[in-house]
């Protein structure tokens, strides 16, 4: 495999979508697509909005497990907390539903930060096995705890306000808001793994010794990395408590058996430590999921445990991370032999060189 | 003589194995010092020790006037005293002008400077660095797709990055190819006399230390046996005697 030399205008690289007009006519074409989704296909429109929370999921999961190498299986526990906010908050106040369900949203995301605020100082100083089974043991602790508490309707769960209007309207309705929350976080993380935020946690994956070494404030970046995929975990749980209509502690709120593992699953095979990789993941993963369900009912399990074996032995590094290998000149990793263009003050050292 | 880092008595055990006993060396500020001794002496211990890396069991490490002993290694580093690794340690899956972005110091610890992309006077202080090691050309590759003299080059180009006061560098020309050793050699010249940056360097290339350092402080058995000028160590019977045993 070798490294294409290219001409020294680097802004001509080649690289993996078109530019220009095809590129903005795909977003285009893809923006139209997935707004009018539930026009389209009407019978399917739940299963449509939880594409966009399995997106939210595989993104926020590779925050931690992607680009700062922190693999968490208590992701869920956000989700989980926000689920259970927002159906409170529905429950004991007694505000017009929409209302209700934006101040739902907003005690959720509070709950989230906090509990990651507080977990990931405690938890984040653990490396490798030790914190994926820490974190493990948190979201098996949190559904005890739920399923155990009667304020919270213990193992029977917690029924939301229910939406006021048809039920086609409420699938449509959740679809839009679950929409609008993986879009938000997408472009929320695609800004932050452009700035020194994004460095350092990539410089933490890397080694974690050395980027302490050089000075960087490793624990604080890893809290905040965690407070950010808590924040939007915790705001997706009130809509899909809403779309559900029901949250049970074990089968929704922490299911960490399915949603749980499913999050690592889909930003796995999409390729961790990408931007698109999680999305391409969730997308694929939902859909042949969705496709048991379907045609294989009754070995869906079966079926479904066999494609997550089939994962992690033919795509350990994921789709997007086989293209990166394979092709990594499409990702930006070219040699480029130009010289570097003199500064014009002539303050460059290079100049230098020994002989 | 104004030193910017003091080791007074350090010791340092493993279990029952002495790797430094009352070690104290003292390295003026704008010097080169060298620091040699046969394998296993304890020189790689000694600079854990000063950086924090690990407890020490007795003496006391000061840098630039204050007494670094119990700081960690994090608080170290933003004190301007930085060390680099015999194995060397990049950030291998990221960019080589990632690499050196993400060392560059925060000017203001503030939130938003962190939520932000690096500005251009840190890309362009990354890409100039990046040509003073001669890695500019490859600078969109991954820092693990280079080979390790490359990997050195760049580390060496991380911690100039990072505006350090000092550096401790852990064998620099060792697994460099010996064509390149030389222009190694004159860009930590280089970054002694323009960037004004004290070295104390580890390094088993004799005829590349004796060339390089103004003073040498040499190790055996973790008890330092020998300093001086690098004429005066050559011609030590001690340090020959630790070289190449007894007669």
């Amino acid at each position: 495999m070798s490294l294409r030399n290219l001409p020294s205008d680097s802004g001509r690289r080649a690289s993996l979508v078109p530019h220009g007009a095809t590129r903005i006519g795909i977003y285009v074409a893809l923006g139209v697509l997935v707004l009018a989704a539930p026009f389209l296909f009407r019978g399917i429109v739940t299963q449509l909005a939880f594409l966009w929370l399995m997106i939210l999921f595989a993104l926020t999961w590779d925050i931690l497990g992607g680009q700062m190498g922190y693999n968490s299986f208590g992701n869920i526990l956000f989700f989980g907390l926000g689920c259970y906010a927002a159906a409170v908050v529905q429950r004991d106040t007694h505000l017009p539903y929409f209302v209700a369900l934006a101040a739902g949203m907003g005690l959720s995301a509070l709950v989230a930060l906090v509990a990651a605020g507080v977990l990931g100082p405690l938890t984040l100083g653990m490396r490798g096995q030790y914190f994926a089974i820490c974190t493990l043991g948190l979201s098996i602790a949190a559904a005890d705890l739920f399923a155990g508490w009667e304020f919270v309707g213990a193992g029977s769960g917690i029924v939301p306000a229910l939406y006021p209007g048809p039920v086609d309207e409420r699938n449509r309705f959740f679809y839009y808001v679950l929409l609008a929350l993986a879009t938000l976080t997408f472009i929320t993380l695609r800004l932050l793994y452009r700035t020194r935020f994004g460095a350092a946690i990539n410089a933490i994956r890397d080694d974690e010794d050395k980027a302490e070494a050089m000075g960087l404030h490793t624990t604080r970046y890893k809290v905040a990395a965690w407070m950010i995929a808590a924040l939007f975990l915790g705001l997706a749980g009130g809509p899909v408590a809403g779309l559900v209509g029901f949250v049970d502690p074990r089968d929704l709120a922490f299911a960490g058996a399915t949603f749980g593992v499913w999050m690592v699953l889909m930003a796995v095979l999409g390729g961790k430590g990408t931007l698109w990789g999680p999305v391409i993941g969730a997308a694929i993963f939902h859909t042949t999921q969705e496709l048991f369900w379907t045609y294989l009912f009754g070995w869906q399990r079966v079926a479904m445990g066999v494609l997550i074996v089939a994962i992690v032995v033919f795509f350990p590094l994921g789709i997007m991370g086989w293209l990166r290998a394979r092709w990594p000149q499409w990702f930006g990793e070219v040699v480029d032999e130009a010289a570097r263009p003199a500064r014009a003050d002539g303050a460059g050292i290079g100049d230098e060189r020994a002989a | 003589m104004n030193a910017l880092l003091e080791v007074d008595r350090v010791s340092k055990a493993f279990g029952g194995v002495i790797a430094n006993r009352a070690v104290s060396l003292s390295v003026p500020a704008g010097s080169i010092v060298g620091l040699i001794g046969p394998n296993g002496s304890g020189k790689t211990t000694l600079f854990s020790s000063i950086v924090g890396s690990h407890p020490v069991d007795s003496g006391a490490v000061r840098f630039a006037g204050r007494d670094i002993t119990r700081l960690r290694v994090g608080d170290i580093a933003r004190l301007g005293l930085i060390r680099t690794f015999q194995q060397t340690r990049v950030y291998r899956g990221m960019s080589c002008v990632r690499n050196l972005e993400i060392s560059a110091p925060l000017a203001r610890s503030s939130v938003r400077s962190v939520f932000a992309p690096f500005s251009k006077e840190v890309t362009e202080r990354a890409e100039t660095l990046l040509d003073f090691v001669g890695l500019y050309a490859k600078r969109h590759l991954r820092a693990g797709s280079l080979s390790f003299g490359q990997q050195k080059l760049l580390e060496f180009a991380m911690a100039l990055m990072s505006q350090p006061k000092m550096l401790l560098l852990d064998e620099p020309t060792a697994g460099i190819n010996p064509t390149l050793i030389n222009a190694l050699l004159e860009r930590l010249r280089l970054a002694n006399t323009q960037f004004g940056i004290t070295l104390l360097v580890i390094e088993h290339n004799m005829r590349a230390i004796m060339h390089l350092a103004g003073y040498l402080y040499c190790l055996a058995h973790g008890e330092l046996i020998a300093a001086g000028t690098p004429d005066e160590i050559q011609h030590d019977p001690q340090v020959l005697e630790a070289y190449l045993g007894a007669h």
